[in-house]
């Protein structure tokens, strides 16, 4: 049995780390409820947009390269992970998620590309010696439009220069504090977008100043919200998989104190024993 | 729900208003127009300025910083890239907000002279529409 001066150490060093992972579980509750908030703002707008460009797009017939559908020669995969760790299987899930869709690309017979959003998917792609394209990193905490605008602005530019044919996202939607659900969307081209709520009469729309002005730039903006949208549904999912899996190890802390001081009162205990046996042992080897 | 329409203005930051209105005057990139119910569908875009909504005597205004309005029969959605009531102006950011942006206009010689003009027209408007009440 370990001595008792060990055990005590041990005592204390998983009550600090428990202390650690309460507060990080505190920290990640209040970042949690932020992002919650914001992302439960944007829906709205997102889905309002959809629902106008739908309606455009069952007008509109004018090409747009955007929309245009390319023989699929090269396919770029962007990973949406956290700068962080300690989130439990929140980047792994997506690492897997991005390793089975690179298979499935391949066995179509089409070149894959890879991309990263967040330090974690960074590191685990370089760490399998894959080619990365571009990284995004360093936008956790404060994700504001202007980071979604800079990576649509890049995406939409190798997009029209054919770098690559299709844009496929992969990252953790965000379902509820206790769920995340790991989604794979393709980006580019924009699918026809298919409204839940079509208007039961549709009159031709009238455009001002022009369908194709309109069409130009409601569709790059369209893909920024997309991105942002995602942006902010990753960021609420790493924080609530954070408080989760911080939640359980001060659970386990808790178990393992409680397993160590049984541990540590037995080694007392027998210790005080031994020790009587030894003075009464001593006493009767007096008298004799 | 004679003669109403339906006024939704939504942004990346949240709703702004959800209400049944009489008439809309809102800011479009080719001019000012106005909506009454009953109007022929169209899609235009919004450019920086302020959007006027009647309901019976009462009247609105709101804050409209560029984006696109889509109007039906009886339902007009606005999806801005921000928005605020006349009331939810901060009238001492939007008076900071033009001092900096002048500033730049001064020595824009680098600066993105667009972005520091449409920055000072966002803030006039705003002193503007928040002196008006």
């Amino acid at each position: 049995m370990a001595g008792l001066k060990e055990i005590r150490k041990r005592i204390s060093s998983v009550k600090s780390t428990k202390q650690i992972t309460k507060a990080m579980k505190m920290v990640a509750a209040a970042k949690f409820r932020r992002a919650q908030t914001r992302i439960l703002e944007l829906r709205p707008y997102a889905e309002k947009m959809q629902t106008v460009l739908a309606n455009l797009a069952c007008t509109v017939d004018t090409g747009h390269p955007l929309l245009e559908i390319r023989i699929k020669k090269r396919v770029e995969i962007i990973a949406l992970t956290g700068d962080k760790g300690l989130c439990g299987a929140f980047n792994t899930n997506i690492m897997k998620a991005v390793i089975k869709t690179v298979k499935e690309k391949e066995a179509e017979g089409v070149e894959v590309g890879l991309s990263a959003i967040g330090k974690k998917g960074t590191d685990l792609i370089k760490r399998r010696g894959l080619p990365l394209r571009q990284s995004w990193t360093g936008l956790a905490g404060r994700i504001s439009y202007l980071n979604a605008q800079e990576i649509a602005k890049d995406i939409i530019e190798n997009y029209i220069n054919e770098t690559f044919d299709e844009v496929v996202l992969v990252y953790n939607e965000f379902k509820s504090a206790l769920v995340q659900k790991v989604s794979v969307v393709r980006l580019l081209p924009l699918a026809k977008v298919v409204s839940e709520e079509p208007h039961e009469f549709s009159l031709p729309f009238a455009y001002e100043p022009s369908q194709q002005a309109i069409f130009d730039t409601m569709l790059p903006k369209n893909l920024e919200i997309q991105i942002f949208r995602a942006l902010l549904e990753s960021q609420a999912s790493e924080e609530a998989a954070r408080m989760t899996s911080m939640e359980n190890a001060t659970k386990a802390a808790d178990d393992m104190i409680a397993s160590l001081t049984l541990q540590y009162n037995k080694a007392r205990q027998a210790s005080i024993t031994k020790e009587l046996m030894d003075i009464v042992g001593g006493v009767e080897a007096l008298k004799q | 729900m004679e003669g109403k329409i339906k006024l939704d203005i939504v942004t990346p930051h949240g709703s702004v208003l959800s209400e049944e209105v009489d008439e809309i005057t809102a800011p479009g990139s080719e001019g000012e127009f106005g909506v009454l119910a009953g109007h022929e569908s169209f899609i235009t875009s919004l450019n920086i300025g302020v959007l006027t909504c009647k309901t019976g005597n009462k009247t609105e205004y709101v804050f409209i910083n560029s984006g696109y309005i889509e109007v039906t029969a009886e339902k007009t959605i606005v999806l801005a890239d921000s928005a605020e009531r006349s009331d939810e102006i901060d009238a001492e950011r939007a008076a900071a907000a033009k001092q900096r942006a002048e500033e730049r206009l001064k020595h824009a010689d680098n600066v993105d002279f667009a972005r520091a003009t449409a920055a000072l027209e966002r803030a006039t408007t705003r002193i503007q529409l928040a002196q008006r009440k």
